[in-house]
């Protein structure tokens, strides 16, 4: 086992350098590390938030929100649908989770059920709805969305938002922001260095719908208000006057629209945001413009009417902008929330931390500080124990703390507070592999086994036990990994690098050093014994 | 003193682990109830990470107002504030909940500016809050990765030695999980999201213990075949002591220096790491051998592994 080994030399020296340089950049203030020649790794630990200073975000999108529009829209399709084609029709509306209708003439319940079928449904593989329809007696059509479809929808939600609060941050200015999906629903924004969580909300937290809804004048807001509402139609507050009646279709919405900039009114002089459809947008928009001559249209913002003009003249050009008491700054807020698009459902924050870069510097500090007592004090306990032998275990160590760090760097996994004393307790377990091995060693010589082979028979027996108990470690620092969330996950993945790195650098180097010695001094006693 | 120091170990221990097995027994047993009781009456003192609520780290320019800063949380909306003195400086950290219904960021910004308000140059260093709806989500992903965990390690001590190892080595983890939650709830240290980090370290550190304590008594078992189950715990023990000493403190001394200085956020969590590691070398002795001594081993179909002649071994 002493034997001079190639490999072993190989693999030491590899492991030696791979650490030296993958650690190097930490150590260099940041001007002489971005001097450094290209092919040499640049990456830093990535310090966890609470040790840098930063401000983190939890975000849930809300399913329930999207599934309330996504029945709304479903109602508004099977009334125009069912219209189309002179299908007579009452009691349109959800019931429970789901959408019912009653086909008024018993004879067409079938023509209108595989009508809707055909218009709406599809199965979710197909690039269909997910819609389920199903015919009940009484001549009702139910119609559900299938669990799959929702799931879908709920997946898709979170992907697309992701992509957009990525554009809206990185309008921002922000450096560097991590936003990752956890779990099904959850979206977790960690901003490093951007302590005030405020700005962060307000152009995250908001939805950013835009659309433009016509007026419905058919009946006064009065008799509205007094819930005669006509179907299809809602009452919205305004930002401007009292509450509106708007048609529910949106003639046209926020997707639609590929420019938007902050601007200001060139007669009043006003902030205002100017903006510009897209082909089908301008189409749409000048249709209905140019039939709607002398109506209001309302433009509106997550559920809140910004401004309600009134058509003076069809508008063909596609562009136009939208007023309504913004000042500079708010105007131009909107238009960066336009142009990123709109989120799919609202978001709503869960968990927000905030660390001033202050406390942050302290915390590294401290953490320092703790690390290299604990590993110096390790060093000399384990020096003054074995020695020379403790000499060899200490230089194993010290590679062992530049593997770590240097894959640390390398994989970006994130070093945090409790990462640092998990570091800590895995450079225990590592001498721990040594003191087994050196303790088999006496065991050995005490048996009255010459050094070699008291040698040979420490390392090999003692290995056993230093792979079972390193297995057994590594298989929980996976399922940590894989079942874990958030710090955990983080904790999980420094564990594991730890086992793998300890195991190496407390069994082969060591074994690399006390070979040499033992080949150079040839000894009659072991130090230990 | 001969140096180095080990050489003034003595080579063999004759100590009698098994005769003190039913001692420990019964502080084990003390323990566990007194954690339990503790638990049920004191409970634990979850931070803001499991319950929701707000925690705001400030450090102001004239002494600490604890009342005054406990007053002007209160006032803003927080429930159940509380603020505790970090020590040096002016510094404290401020805790608080708010109604379910409320909504927290707003309430959160409330107090930020009633205290910026009240204490003129009020520095800001460190602001989280917490709903309760993630907590929830945070313990079940917890629970599940640690019961996988157990189970997969207990898989694994049962493919390498026996089950009545794995069994051992899983009640002897689950009595170091208990008491370590027992004196966290005996001292009151906040759990926080650190706490299972640190929960997970002990675990970790415990079943290494486990298989290091497993692996010497199953080559005795192999060594001596018809020696008594107790002589050959004891056997083991003695032969490894030397080991469990020096593992044991290198690992307390190493994690002394951030147990010192690592201040109040480090903490909880060193101290729950060094408990760990005592009570994980403590229950490997006398809480998983005592299980394998009274549910017995196999011993007849383990294979013989005679020691080979030394000499036979290549160089």
């Amino acid at each position: 086992m002493l034997a001079s080994s190639r490999w072993r030399l190989v693999s030491v020296v590899a492991a030696l350098i791979f650490g030296v340089l993958f650690t190097l950049p930490n150590l260099l203030p940041a001007n002489l590390r971005e001097a450094l020649p290209p092919f040499l790794p640049k990456q830093t630990l990535n310090l966890g938030l609470d040790l840098q200073g930063g401000s983190y975000l939890k975000l849930s999108v809300d399913t329930g929100a999207l599934r309330v529009e996504k029945t709304t829209n479903l109602i508004e399709d099977i009334r125009t649908t069912l219209k189309g084609e002179d299908i007579a029709f009452t009691d349109l509306g959800q019931v429970g989770q789901d959408v019912t209708v009653r086909i008024t003439d018993a004879g067409r319940q079938n023509e209108a059920l595989n009508l809707l079928r055909s218009r709406l449904g599809g199965a979710v593989s197909g690039g269909g709805s997910g819609l389920e329809l199903a015919a009940q007696p009484d001549q009702r059509i139910r119609l559900a969305f299938s669990a799959q479809a929702l799931n879908a929808e709920a997946s898709r939600a979170v992907d697309q938002s992701i992509e957009i609060i990525r554009r809206r941050i990185d309008a921002l200015g922000t450096r560097e922001p991590a936003i990752q999906r956890q779990g099904l629903d959850q979206i977790v924004v960690q901003a490093p260095g951007e302590s005030d969580p405020e700005r962060l909300k307000s152009i995250i937290g908001q939805t950013a719908k835009l659309t433009f809804q016509m007026v419905d004048d058919s009946v006064s807001l009065a008799e509205a208000a007094e819930g005669r509402i006509p179907p299809g139609s809602i009452i919205l507050p305004s930002q401007t006057e009292g509450p509106l009646l708007l048609k529910k279709r949106a003639v046209v919405t926020g997707e639609m629209l590929t420019e938007a900039t902050q601007g200001f009114d060139g007669r009043s002089g006003e902030p205002i945001v100017n903006f510009r459809f897209n082909g089908q947008g301008a189409a749409r928009f000048g249709e209905v413009t140019a039939s709607n001559i002398g109506k209001r249209f309302a433009i509106v913002l997550d559920g809140k009417v910004i401004s309600a003009p009134v058509i003076q003249s069809a508008i063909l050009g596609g562009s136009g902008q939208i007023s309504g008491n913004f000042t500079a700054e708010s105007a131009n807020e909107l238009a960066v929330l336009l142009r990123a698009g709109a989120l799919p459902a609202p978001l709503r924050i869960e968990q927000q931390n905030t660390v001033g870069a202050e406390l942050g510097a302290d915390a590294v500090r401290a953490g320092a500080i703790s690390l290299a007592i604990g590993a110096v004090a390790m060093f000399a306990f384990i020096v003054l124990a074995y020695g020379l032998f403790g000499v060899f275990a200490a230089l194993g160590l010290i590679l062992n703390v530049l593997l770590i760090i240097g894959a640390m760097s390398l994989t970006q996994a994130t070093l945090t507070f409790p990462g640092i004393a998990g570091i800590i307790l895995t450079l225990a377990v590592a001498v721990d592999a040594n003191v087994l091995i050196y303790e088999r060693v006496r065991d050995e010589a005490h048996l009255g086994r010459s050094p070699l082979q008291a040698l040979e028979q420490g390392y090999e027996r003692a290995l056993v036990s230093i792979l079972d108990a390193n297995i057994t470690s590594a298989i929980s620092a996976v399922i940590m990994f894989m079942f874990g969330a958030g710090a955990v996950r983080g904790f999980a993945w420094t564990l594991l690098i730890g086992v793998i790195t300890s195991v190496f650098t407390a069994v082969v180097v060591t074994q690399l050093l006390i070979g040499w010695w033992y080949r150079a001094k040839k000894p009659k006693t072991l130090p230990i014994v | 003193m001969r140096w180095p120091f080990i050489r003034n170990l003595p080579t063999d221990f004759n100590f009698d682990f098994v005769r003190l097995a039913p001692f420990a027994a019964v502080l084990s047993a003390i323990l566990i109830a007194a954690s339990v009781g503790s638990f049920i009456f004191r409970g634990l003192n979850f931070g803001i990470d499991f319950v929701g609520g707000a925690l705001i780290e400030v450090q102001t320019q004239k002494p600490l107002d604890i009342g005054g800063l406990r007053r002007v949380m209160t006032e803003a909306g927080g429930e159940d504030a509380q603020v505790q003195s970090l020590g040096a400086g002016n510094g404290a950290i401020l805790r608080y909940r708010v109604p379910n219904d409320a909504d927290l960021n707003q309430s959160t910004q409330t107090v930020k500016t009633a205290l910026q308000k009240a204490f003129p140059g009020i520095e800001i260093r460190r602001a989280e809050t917490v709903g309760g709806k993630v907590s929830g989500e945070l313990a079940r992903s917890g629970a599940i990765a640690l019961s996988v965990a157990m189970l997969l390690m207990l898989l694994y001590i049962w493919f390498r030695f026996q089950l009545q190892f794995g069994l051992g080595a899983i009640v002897a983890v689950l009595h170091d999980v208990v008491l370590t939650l027992g004196v966290l709830s005996i001292t009151q240290l906040e759990v926080s999201m650190t706490s299972i980090a640190a929960l997970l370290t002990v675990i970790g550190y415990s079943m290494n213990e486990k298989v290091i304590t497993f692996d010497r008594l199953r080559e005795n078992l192999r060594k001596y075949k018809t020696t008594p189950l107790a002589e050959i715990i004891n056997r083991s023990e003695n032969e490894r002591l030397s080991r469990t000493l020096i593992t044991g403190s290198t690992a307390i001394i190493a994690l002394s220096g951030a147990l010192f200085l690592g201040g109040p956020v480090l903490l909880p969590l060193v101290f729950t790491m060094v408990f760990g590691v005592i009570i994980g070398t403590y229950s490997s002795i006398y809480v998983a051998l005592p299980i394998i001594l009274l549910w017995g081993v196999r011993r007849d179909d383990e294979d013989v592994m005679p020691l080979k002649p030394a000499d036979a071994r290549r160089r």
